[in-house]
């Protein structure tokens, strides 16, 4: 895990460098020492699960580097994958889990969820706090600040598989807000989820939303082309405001410091290249538009989200390496869905892209391998190649690389944080069920244990399940 | 003669388009009858109807012969709770006819009127296997929930055709529980009163007409259009759709249902598995969504994914659903069917569940659900397990006309896709 330093060295609040241990500040450059503001001021206080020894026999194993490997062996140590191969011998002191006939993939990793901002009950508007629909620049909001780790549905997506999964404010403003990733184990509070060192991402919204929500309460944006005024306004004052405080920084920083802003930091951390771009956008030209705005405002998009139409320029997303995180099945709710295709991650991946099949939705994220399962199958239909070992990507590699983890989580390859999930069915298949999950080498659910299910306390001395 | 020929225009209307003979052979048969399952069979369709099926059917010469090796039959499956053919862009409300905030017309409000077969979703849902689909009002809210009743659903075919309704006012729909407690001014009580007092008014309507009709009547809460329309749910001839998800609603709605003689169709029914014997006792089919198993809101803390296997082991007939009012993501349903196999319930149930099932609870059951020689041709073969994701429809016939297996979606992938190769 990598520290961070306290001391505002540039100019924004960079975004994410946790550790489990809150880090001493460094030395003050000056006597009169400029005002360290801390960078990570809501550090991860997450702790790995206990973890032993285990390894995985007899398995079917998609690493999601591309291999599928029949009886193969997946040995998990201090929390890390230490090997995987076919038929590896078990070194001693490893507990052996029988994986015959079953299958075992990376941890999954949903790139969209709102799980916790907007919790179960969902239907209760005090649960509501995923959009900020106050102003539609609001990229001061952190949506960790509204997760609550007691929501049902964290428990929910673990017992699907899920490990990891960035949480990002909605799509009502042109800037949501920063977004948050997290691992899916049980905690009290949403730092003990905090995925240490993931960096943060801007949520950005393209489109009908901002526009209808804004024009619809008589202000800008009322259109298209108001919301790129609102993108291009916020861009130029982050840029005023970036360069303030490299002046300062230049001249030893003394002097007095530029007072500070939540809106134009975040916006600052991603011209700084801190803050990833999550971009939920629908149609093909906006995207292009959206593109054209990065290039003259010097920041990069990671990832377009939903993003419907990346088929249209599939060729393009590849060129500029920019995923997309999309679905098979939804469609047409609204103008700018109308043309979604069920084939568009396929048709993205076959254009050497990166796609990502991701949820929106608290059902959804429970079954992201059966969206992918449509997706592949919306391949084969037309002909498209794909295997189910690179398939597999979409809902575990892919998703790493659009959330700047891709050096921890998303693969089985030794070295990676030992996130797995043992199926009791081939992952692509209907019946395919998550019967065990470790994260970072420890059991955080287990089919056949009672222990492992409903964390939740909303739930407790409820009826139905609980008992 | 003008009665003639309306008659021949009926009979020519009524006869299969498809004036050929077809035969698919050594496909696994899920009749969905008694028959049950044949393992490898013939299908033998002539003009449209299917002129015999089982282990050993002689195929005529001129037969158009499609192998079905590795495949699967089943009848078309029917989406219930959908809003097929009356939505096409869910945001664009000049595109959807599926909800009206028009105070007098709640029960009165006739679904089966005015749908548009040209929708492009029907083709997309055909792709899914869907042949028909149940489509069903939805509340308009956006004027806060004043409509007692949402309106009367119509079972419809997904060919693409004029005559696209297969049953109009197949049922009526009611939501209680939480929402109806909205409608009714925010509690249970007031809405279980609420129903109880329409439900005396209509039969008092049905009673004195003539008296209602010289403005003698008593009263009325209802339009005349909704007392009209809810005469057929209190003489028993139309089900009644309650919306409900909470185990002690479902009771209660049962408990009067059975004093007020109605027939009705639980909705929803999230809680269902905890009131499973009393469904079962009482008769009552469930519509449930087997994904359901989030505590969305204070009636559905009991929400599971085991509910449609424990329902169907304690008896229930059991419908399986897409969401709710579900037109774009219809075609989702086959996925549905297949979690619920994941959770517990067997896989010919399940198939039920979307075909037979639905069929009878809406009584449609003589022309679609099942595969039986001398029935309309509504059937779909797949090249694998249908519940399955990566298994996809061959051949589908939609009341013995086949359709292609195309829709906009895949024309725009077409456009866009490079050249493979």
């Amino acid at each position: 895990m990598r520290h961070a330093s306290l001391v505002l060295l540039a100019a924004t609040a960079l975004a994410g460098c946790a550790a489990s241990d809150r880090p001493q500040p460094a030395p003050a450059p000056a006597a009169d020492a400029a005002p360290a503001i801390d960078r990570d001021p809501y550090p991860s206080t997450y702790r790995a699960p206990a973890a032993d020894r285990v390894a995985l026999v007899g398995g079917t194993v998609l690493t999601a580097t591309g291999e599928e490997i029949a009886n193969g062996t997946v040995l998990m140590e201090d929390g890390k994958i230490a090997a995987v191969g076919a038929s590896l011998a078990v070194p001693g002191g490893y507990r052996t889990v029988d994986a015959r006939g079953k299958w075992v993939t990376p941890g999954v990793i949903d790139a969209h969820s709102h799980l916790g901002a907007w919790a179960q009950p969902e239907s209760v508007e005090a649960h509501n706090d995923v959009n900020e629909m106050t102003d539609p620049n609001t990229a001061q909001v952190w949506v960790e600040h509204s997760v609550w780790p007691q929501d049902p549905g964290f428990d929910a997506a673990r017992e699907a598989g899920v490990t990891t999964m960035m949480i990002l404010p909605g799509s009502g403003n042109l800037f949501g807000g920063r977004t948050v990733t997290l691992k899916n184990v049980p905690s009290v509070t949403m730092q003990g989820m905090k995925f240490p060192g993931a960096p943060y991402g801007l949520k950005i919204a393209c489109g009908e939303n901002p526009k209808r929500v804004y024009g619809g309460k008589g202000r800008s944006p009322a259109t298209r082309m108001g919301n790129v005024a609102g993108y291009r306004k916020a861009w130029i004052d982050a840029q005023d405001y970036a360069r303030r405080w490299d002046k300062w920084d230049k001249a030893g920083r003394s002097g007095e410091a530029p007072k500070r802003d939540l809106q134009l930091e975040t916006l600052a951390g991603v011209l700084r290249g801190e803050i990833l771009v999550q971009n939920h956008c629908y149609r093909a030209d906006e995207m292009a538009n959206m593109i054209d705005i990065s290039r003259e405002f010097g920041f990069r998009i990671r990832t377009f989200h939903h993003a419907n139409e990346a088929y249209k320029v599939a060729s393009l997303l590849a060129k500029e390496d920019i995923c997309i995180a999309t679905w098979a099945s939804w469609w047409g709710y609204k103008m700018e869905v109308f043309d979604a295709i069920e084939e568009n991650a396929a048709l993205v991946h076959a254009a050497g892209g990166c796609a990502i099949i991701h949820s929106d939705d608290p059902i959804v994220i429970q079954r992201l391998n059966q969206e992918a399962a449509a997706a592949l199958s919306a391949a084969w239909r037309a002909g498209i190649r794909i295997s189910k070992a690179d398939a597999i990507r979409w809902f575990t590699a892919n998703p790493a690389k659009a959330l700047g983890i891709a050096d921890r989580v998303g693969t089985i390859e030794a070295g990676k944080n030992a996130d797995v999930v043992l199926w009791s069915h081939d992952p692509f298949s209907i019946y395919a069920r998550a019967e065990k999950v470790w994260v970072d080498g420890g059991i955080v659910f287990d089919r056949a244990d009672a222990r492992y299910r409903r964390h939740s306390d909303f739930l407790l001395g409820q009826s139905g399940e609980t008992k | 003669m003008t009665r003639r020929l309306a008659a021949l225009v009926a009979l020519l209307l009524a006869t299969p388009a498809s004036a050929e003979t077809i035969a698919i052979v050594d496909a696994r048969l899920m009749t969905m009858t008694g028959a049950g399952e044949i393992e490898r069979g013939t299908i033998l369709i002539e003009d449209g109807r299917i002129a015999a099926l089982g282990a050993n059917v002689s195929v005529p010469a001129h037969a158009r012969v499609i192998d079905g090796r590795g495949g699967v039959v089943t009848p078309g499956f029917i989406q219930a709770d959908s809003t097929l053919g009356a939505v096409e862009v869910s945001q664009v409300p000049a595109s959807a006819d599926r909800a009206t905030h028009n105070a007098a017309i709640s029960a009165g409000f006739d679904i089966s009127l005015g749908l548009n077969p040209d929708s492009i979703l029907l083709p997309v849902s055909r792709l899914a296997g869907i042949t028909h689909a149940v489509t069903t009002p939805l509340y308009d809210d956006r004027r806060g929930r004043a409509l007692q009743f949402a309106g009367q659903a119509a079972v419809i075919d997904l060919a693409q055709r004029p005559q696209m309704v297969t049953r109009p006012r197949a049922a009526m729909v009611l939501e209680m529980g939480e929402g109806g407690a909205g409608r009714a001014g925010g509690a249970r009580g007031s809405a279980i009163v609420q129903l109880r007092a329409t439900l005396a008014d209509v039969r008092h309507f049905a009673a004195h007409r003539a008296a209602y009709d010289r403005g003698e009547g008593r009263p009325q809460a209802l339009s005349r259009v909704d007392l009209e329309a809810l005469v057929p749910v209190v003489q028993g001839r139309m089900p009644l759709i309650v919306k409900v998800d909470r185990a002690s609603d479902i009771s209660e709605m049962i408990a009067l249902a059975r004093e007020e003689k109605l027939r009705i169709i639980l909705d929803g029914a999230e809680e269902g598995w905890r009131v499973a014997g009393e469904i079962a006792a009482a008769k009552v089919p469930v519509i449930l969504d087997p994904l359901a198993d989030l505590p969305r809101s204070f009636s559905e803390l009991g929400a599971t994914m085991e509910n449609a296997a424990r329902l169907h082991a304690a008896g229930v007939t059991i419908v399986i659903k897409t969401g709710s009012g579900v037109a774009h993501r219809a075609r989702e349903l086959r996925y549905g069917a297949g979690n619920a196999v994941a959770w517990g319930l067997p896989h010919d149930a399940a198939v039920a569940a979307i075909t037979v099932n639905p069929a009878r609870v809406f009584g449609v059951a003589d022309r679609v659900g099942t595969l039986e020689a001398g029935r309309v041709a509504d059937l779909v073969l797949w090249n694998g397990d249908p519940l399955e994701p990566l298994s996809q429809p061959q051949v589908l016939f939609v009341e013995g006309t086949e359709k292609p297996l195309t829709a906009r979606p895949l024309e725009l992938r077409d456009r866009y896709m490079a050249p493979l190769p």
